[in-house]
């Protein structure tokens, strides 16, 4: 039984997706006496494919083409599911990131296989895997099974725990793919990259800040925190369409669906659109005016008090705890 | 042009959830349905569409009688004609795809408009399996769409940036918040909705493939601990986050 992880890789750097997945995929391969292929896609990749084998994998293969530098929706497609059929894999899991989820339903029809998305709990029954994700913006969670010979799943981001590097290493072997100009059909010709800041989509730290913050220049503390703590910015659909912050910035249904290690949510009420995106986070911390804000229902820990004087005192706090 | 928008008809948000009887699928009583936020997003990139290059726009739903309500306002929108594929089964998204695809290739489409996601069970799947099934491109979670002679540029969004994404029709693409503001429908146009036809057919069965066993509610979570009311708490809560969380 070979379960195939996909690796995702931009600039030639593993995102840290690449190694929950291994991982994720060597749990489970260990009750089903399987063994973790991952495969990597890109240009110039080979040289960090052996990093995959500290996570769990015994093999990565590798797949290089200058064309394959940006992603393509139909070429990566075309290519992890050749390397599947290759390897005879029938298990397969991707991240439910941009890339992983643009990429996972054309491999499910490729391979004629199920696909069960945005998965935050796998677990083995009786030899077969179940999945759970949630649904309903987080009030439901179903358990599923996928019935076709060949399961896909993909698993959100920072739920699944990496954990360290062992010293073990996998053998890396590259495959060359012919590809036709009809493999390009839709490519990417170029990346627009968001000045260096931190994405939430991506972060292990979020302070995020809300319509209670009542200006855009009161965005600063928020800024001034998170810089402490080397998180990124969040923001509420309000603070968003009141043109305060960009859209790449909202968590919530309409923006993204985040898990940090932390989320602070300051002046945010806590509707349950914004709780859709980020009640998976493993800590929440709200602060918050109002001691009724449904915000303090998924709290792990609050302040009921003023943003303008609390904020600025959790900075100077984190700012002594660390040193800086 | 041909142009064809797929769209769901979704509980709203601030539905409250009970699962019904059979412990796998919400209790409908009750619950408020609405046309999926990112389709109407879709609706409204279609119309822009056809206002760019004439032809007509075909709104396409399957499921039961209910989602006849959605397409309506579909076309109160300015959509030239709905199709209800009706089926009250409850499908899978590859089950909805492969019928949605099934309708797009007797029809033929140009372009084809999708949401992103459903807001019921978030899957993100639809769009991209119709594309392969078809055999044509997509790009999904579109936030900037420019449509040429047969060829499109379309930026979508990801962690951290933008990609620019070049491809030709036909396409899939799906909609993400950003791309556009759907246009509240105009009186005329509801009165002109009422007059127009639904069409329905009956879509081959498929089977889902990925199925559900049970629906829970998430584990509840404990009371969280409130920590102070002033800045005095401050240092409180970061010897909390510190040493007993451990996430600073
Ligand atoms: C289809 C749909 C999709 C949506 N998608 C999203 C989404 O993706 N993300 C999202 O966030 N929302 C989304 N919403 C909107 C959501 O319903 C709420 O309107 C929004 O989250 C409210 O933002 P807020 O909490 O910043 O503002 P409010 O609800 O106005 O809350 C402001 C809070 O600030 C507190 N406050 C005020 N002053 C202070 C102070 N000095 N110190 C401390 N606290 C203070 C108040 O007590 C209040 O709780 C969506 C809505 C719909 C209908
Ligand atoms: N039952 C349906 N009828 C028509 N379109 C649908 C249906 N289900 C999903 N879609 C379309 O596919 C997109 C993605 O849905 P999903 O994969 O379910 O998240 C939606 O935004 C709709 O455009």
């Amino acid at each position: 039984m070979k379960i195939l992880a996909f690796a995702e890789q931009r600039n030639g750097q593993f995102k840290k997706t690449a190694f929950e997945i291994v991982k994720a995929a060597k749990t489970v391969a260990d009750q089903l006496n399987g063994e973790v292929i991952a495969v990597v896609i890109g240009k110039d990749i080979a040289s960090i494919a052996g990093q995959l084998g500290g996570f769990g994998a015994a093999k990565v293969i590798a797949v290089e083409d200058a064309r394959l530098e940006l992603y393509s929706t139909t070429a990566y497609s075309k290519v992890i599911a050749d390397v599947a059929t290759a390897q005879s894999a029938s298990i397969l899991m991707l991240p439910a990131s941009e890339m992983g989820k643009d990429v996972a339903p054309r491999v499910a029809v490729k391979l004629n296989g199920g696909l069960a998305a945005g998965c935050t709990m796998l677990t083995v029954e009786n030899g077969s895997v179940k999945a759970a994700r949630p649904v309903y913006a987080g009030k439901g969670l179903v358990d599923v099974v996928v019935t076709t010979s060949t399961k896909i799943f993909t698993l959100r981001p920072n739920v699944f725990t990496a954990g360290n590097s062992t010293d073990s290493s996998a053998v890396v072997e590259t495959m060359k793919i012919e590809f036709s100009d009809a493999d390009f059909s839709a490519a990417v010709k170029e990346v627009k990259a968001a000045s260096g800041k931190k994405d939430v989509a991506e972060a292990d730290i979020i302070v995020s800040g809300g319509r209670g913050l009542k200006g855009p220049e009161n965005f600063a503390m928020i800024e001034d925190l998170a810089g402490t703590l080397g998180a990124a910015v969040g923001a509420s659909r309000a603070a968003v369409d009141a043109g305060w912050r960009t859209h790449d910035e909202q968590v919530g249904q309409t923006g993204k669906t985040v898990s940090p290690s932390l989320y602070v949510a300051v002046a945010i009420s806590g509707a349950v659109q914004h709780l859709a995106g980020m009640s998976s986070s493993k800590y929440i911390v709200a602060v918050n005016k109002d001691k009724d804000a449904p915000i303090f229902s998924i709290a792990d820990y609050g302040i009921v008090g003023d943003a303008f004087e609390v904020i600025p005192a959790i900075t100077a706090e984190v700012k002594k705890l660390l040193g800086k | 042009m041909k142009i064809l928008v797929f769209v769901n008809h979704v509980p709203d948000t601030e539905t409250k959830v009970k699962i019904g009887s059979d412990g796998k699928v919400i209790d409908p009583a009750g619950v408020n349905y609405m046309l999926n936020p990112y389709d109407e997003i879709g609706v409204e990139e279609a119309l822009k569409t056809k206002q760019q290059f004439g032809g007509e726009v075909v709104v396409v739903s399957l499921g039961g009688d209910p989602n006849k309500e959605t397409l309506r306002k579909a076309l109160a929108m300015g959509c030239d004609k709905a199709v209800l594929l009706k089926d009250p089964a409850i499908r899978d998204s590859y089950a909805v795809a492969r019928s949605l695809a099934d309708y797009a290739k007797e029809y033929g489409a140009d372009v084809i408009f999708c949401g992103k996601q459903s807001i019921d069970y978030d899957d993100a799947q639809v769009g991209g399996l119709i594309a392969e099934m078809l055999g044509i491109p997509s790009v999904s979670v579109v936030v900037k769409l420019e449509i040429k002679e047969g060829h499109f540029i379309a930026e979508r969004e990801i962690e951290g940036g933008h990609e620019i994404v070049h491809s030709k029709l036909p396409a899939v693409i799906t909609a993400q918040k950003g791309l556009n503001e759907p246009r509240y429908p105009s009186l005329k146009g509801i009165m002109d909705a009422k007059r127009k036809p639904i069409e329905e057919k009956v879509p081959n069965a498929v089977e889902s493939r990925v199925v559900t066993e049970v629906m829970r509610k998430p584990p509840a979570k404990a009371q969280g601990k409130i920590v102070g009311s002033d800045a005095s708490a401050a240092a409180e809560l970061v010897r909390l986050l510190h040493e007993e969380a451990k996430v600073i």
